[in-house]
């Protein structure tokens, strides 16, 4: 059309104005651009009234319960005694065992990979971490459960015995005992953050590794060049310029640890009361808790399991938002001083 | 390597290809230094962990080994070299040693199923029956989990059809519509991907189970499975896009292809590799989703291949409720399951790597 009308002059151009070019979109290109906005809005609205309908299914036990409902520790809804307290205690603490574990882990194999590791062998490290993350989570509870735990609760008696002046190390019963009580120091909030994390270290590491082999060459390669080592390298140049990717990818690993349920929900033993003595059996966690009691709840229990739920939504939500905007910055480079 | 050319057209050779320098070598010595520190430690911890400290286990051991392999490493890097690259060699031993728990403690997982799944394994039946009239104390010659690879199978299979369609096509409007919109359904995406598993089925419990009374079933388990899935699909899907080169879609444009043909015919195309790692990933999440099962669907003994109707088992799940028992030949049972829950994992994972190796060698 257009270009049968070019064709037909081709001589005319001087003085006179450009042919003006159509971006009017053709029928099937709005089908097209019309389906897709279509399907993208309604993914966007179903993930996002996610919050809503369990924000709504949480209005009866809020207005029943109140606030009481955060402050009270014990789950016994025959008592009429229902709180998630202890068990948000106990989630979060779970949650930081396990960032604290992995994140050390996570900054260590994603510096061995980018800095250290022989080039022959950093892809196949690669694949180990992106199989570690594979992984399912009841496999690590598995692992944790039987496996680790006869070995961790030789550590936590040794943390105990040693470090147990400090709040958190201490356990209710005597640890230099000769024939020590094994099953004090089972089903621990430890030993599920050391499951947990085994979910963590890929996620963080990801993310870690990704920004550190972004780290710019040239200012590597100076630092080399004035005879820096490559401990040198990593703490002026690869450190600095991850530190977005470190914080992103353990609050991302966070985020992960505070929703988990299949792991911890085989190791933990339950238990509704606020203790901050992480090497004792015996805790609980709001997923662990929904996951657990759901088979045999009431309607009025239902109702409390999905407001926990709820809660649940809100804290990973924040948690996972703040770190997407975190790693996006870092990757957008902003924020560094170079 | 080119060879150097005569062609009067060319005024002068090209230059020799230049290699970088290696920058980073072991010398003997150093060699020596790892090797005279690793002995030394071993045989000064052996003998002080063993019989003069009121110490004991394997793992106390190892970690003392490597803690005095490092203080020795100090001791004798520091008679010949500066402080700074006695620095560098600890951090380097710390490293290694950092990636060697975390490369062991996969390891171990692996090892450890298998080699705990074994005795199940080894029983055809484990493959072929279910676990109805079964009791859950009875020998491994006798049921299997025929039923939860079933389950899973057929789960994850109407999962895929729900959450391919909507992950691709939201994949394609984040990369090839967009627009302000865009943003905000890219951060929401970005956000659900961390969504914990128990709330995408406590979701579609209060959705599908409460709200539309749809039965507890095979069907409401693929559904909040499709809920994880779509959002990994999109944004790992939207990445693979992204890198479509912009000049095949102007080229496709300028031959007068609409947006859709573009899309289908030229993007979509050239970036299946990419797209097809993003479906194995959500695959690779959604067979190891164990409390949706439990929420949406709970265990069962018997076999269901109705996704609509009655319970349906999955293989986490049947891990999960034979961990329950703690009876010993039940948690042989769940070891079997979980070994063929690794073994479709190691298979997804193989098939991502095969994919991505065909897309760099085709570059």
């Amino acid at each position: 059309m257009t270009v049968s009308t070019l064709a037909a002059e081709p001589t005319a151009g001087a003085g006179r104005p450009p042919r003006r070019l159509s971006s009017r979109r053709s029928g099937s290109d709005l089908a097209f651009r019309g389906v897709t906005t279509t399907v993208g809005i309604s993914v966007l609205l179903i993930t996002g009234s996610i919050g809503l309908f369990l924000g709504l299914q949480a209005v009866p036990t809020l207005s029943h319960y109140g606030f009481s409902f955060f402050t009270t520790s014990s789950w016994q809804p025959e008592l009429n005694q229902i709180g998630i307290a202890a068990v948000l205690v106990g989630t979060v603490e779970i949650a930081l065992v396990a960032v604290a574990v992995s994140v050390p882990l996570a900054m260590g194999f994603a510096l061995f990979i980018t800095e250290y590791a022989p080039r022959r062998l950093r892809s196949s490290m690669v694949s180990a971490i992106d199989l570690m993350a594979a992984v399912p989570s009841i496999i690590y509870g598995l692992w944790g459960f039987f496996l680790l735990q006869p070995h961790a609760i030789g550590l936590a008696r040794w943390l105990s015995q040693h470090f147990g002046w400090i709040p958190i190390f201490k356990v209710s019963t005597d640890p230099n005992a000769a024939v020590w009580q094994q099953s004090k120091y089972t089903s621990s909030v430890f030993i599920a953050g050391l499951a947990v994390s085994m979910m963590v270290i890929p996620l963080a590491c990801a993310v870690m590794r990704a920004v550190f082999d972004q780290a710019p060459r040239g200012e590597r390669e100076a630092a080399l060049a004035l005879s820096g080592t490559r401990l040198g390298v990593i703490r002026m140049v690869v450190l600095p310029f991850g530190r977005g990717g470190i914080i992103g990818g353990s609050m991302l690993g966070l985020g992960r640890a505070l929703g988990e349920t299949a792991a911890v929900l085989l190791i933990i033993s339950p238990a509704y009361v606020i203790k901050l003595r992480i090497l004792e059996a015996g805790t609980q966690t709001v997923s662990a808790l929904i996951a657990g009691n759901f088979g045999n709840a009431t309607k009025s229990q239902l109702s409390a399991l999905l407001t926990a739920g709820f809660v649940l939504f809100g804290i990973t939500l924040v948690v996972n938002l703040v770190a997407a905007v975190i790693i996006r910055r870092s990757r957008s480079g902003a924020g560094i001083d170079a | 390597m080119r060879e150097p050319t005569l062609d009067p057209t060319v005024d002068e050779a090209p230059p020799a290809p230049l290699r970088p320098r290696k920058v980073t070598t072991t010398t003997v010595d150093e060699r020596l230094e790892l090797i005279g520190a690793g002995l030394g430690s071993l045989c000064l911890v052996s003998i002080a962990y063993a019989h003069v400290l009121p110490t004991s286990g394997v793992l106390g051991f190892v970690v003392c080994w490597f803690l005095a392999f490092l203080l020795l490493h100090a001791l004798i890097a520091k008679t010949s070299s500066p402080w700074p690259i006695v620095k560098d060699k600890i951090a380097t031993s710390v490293m290694w040693g950092l990636a060697g728990i975390v490369l062991f403690a996969l390891a171990t997982t692996l090892v450890y199923t298998f080699s705990q799944g074994i005795s199940a394994l080894r029983h055809a039946n484990f493959f072929t029956h279910n676990m109805a009239g079964v009791a859950s104390t009875a020998p491994l010659t006798q049921g299997g989990i025929v039923n939860a690879i079933a389950g899973t199978v057929i789960m994850v299979a109407v999962a895929v059809l729900i959450a391919l369609p909507l992950g691709l096509l939201t994949a394609i409007y984040l990369s090839e519509v967009g627009g302000k919109a865009a943003n905000v359904v890219r951060t929401v995406v970005e956000a659900m991907t961390a969504l914990p598993e128990i709330l995408a089925a406590l979701f579609i419990y209060v959705v599908l189970v409460v709200g539309v009374g749809f039965p507890k079933s095979g069907f409401a388990v693929s559904v909040a499975m499709s809920v994880t899935m779509v959002p990994i699909i999109a944004r790992t899907g939207e990445v693979a896009l992204r890198i479509v080169p912009s000049g095949l879609r102007e080229a496709s444009a300028a031959l007068g292809a609409s947006e859709w043909r573009t899309t289908w015919k030229v993007v979509v195309p050239t970036a299946r590799a990419g797209l097809a790692t993003a479906l194995i990933l959500a695959i690779a999440r959604g067979v190891g989703e164990t409390a949706v099962a439990l929420l949406l669907s709970g265990a069962s003994s018997f076999t269901n291949l109705n996704p609509f109707k009655d319970p349906m088992n999955s293989l986490p799940l049947y891990i999960y409720t034979a961990f329950e028992t703690h009876d010993k030949t039940a948690i042989a049972r769940a070891f079997g399951a979980a070994s063929v829950l690794l073994i479709i994992i190691l298979v997804l994972f193989v098939i991502t790597r095969v994919i991505a190796r065909e897309v760099k060698e085709a570059r």
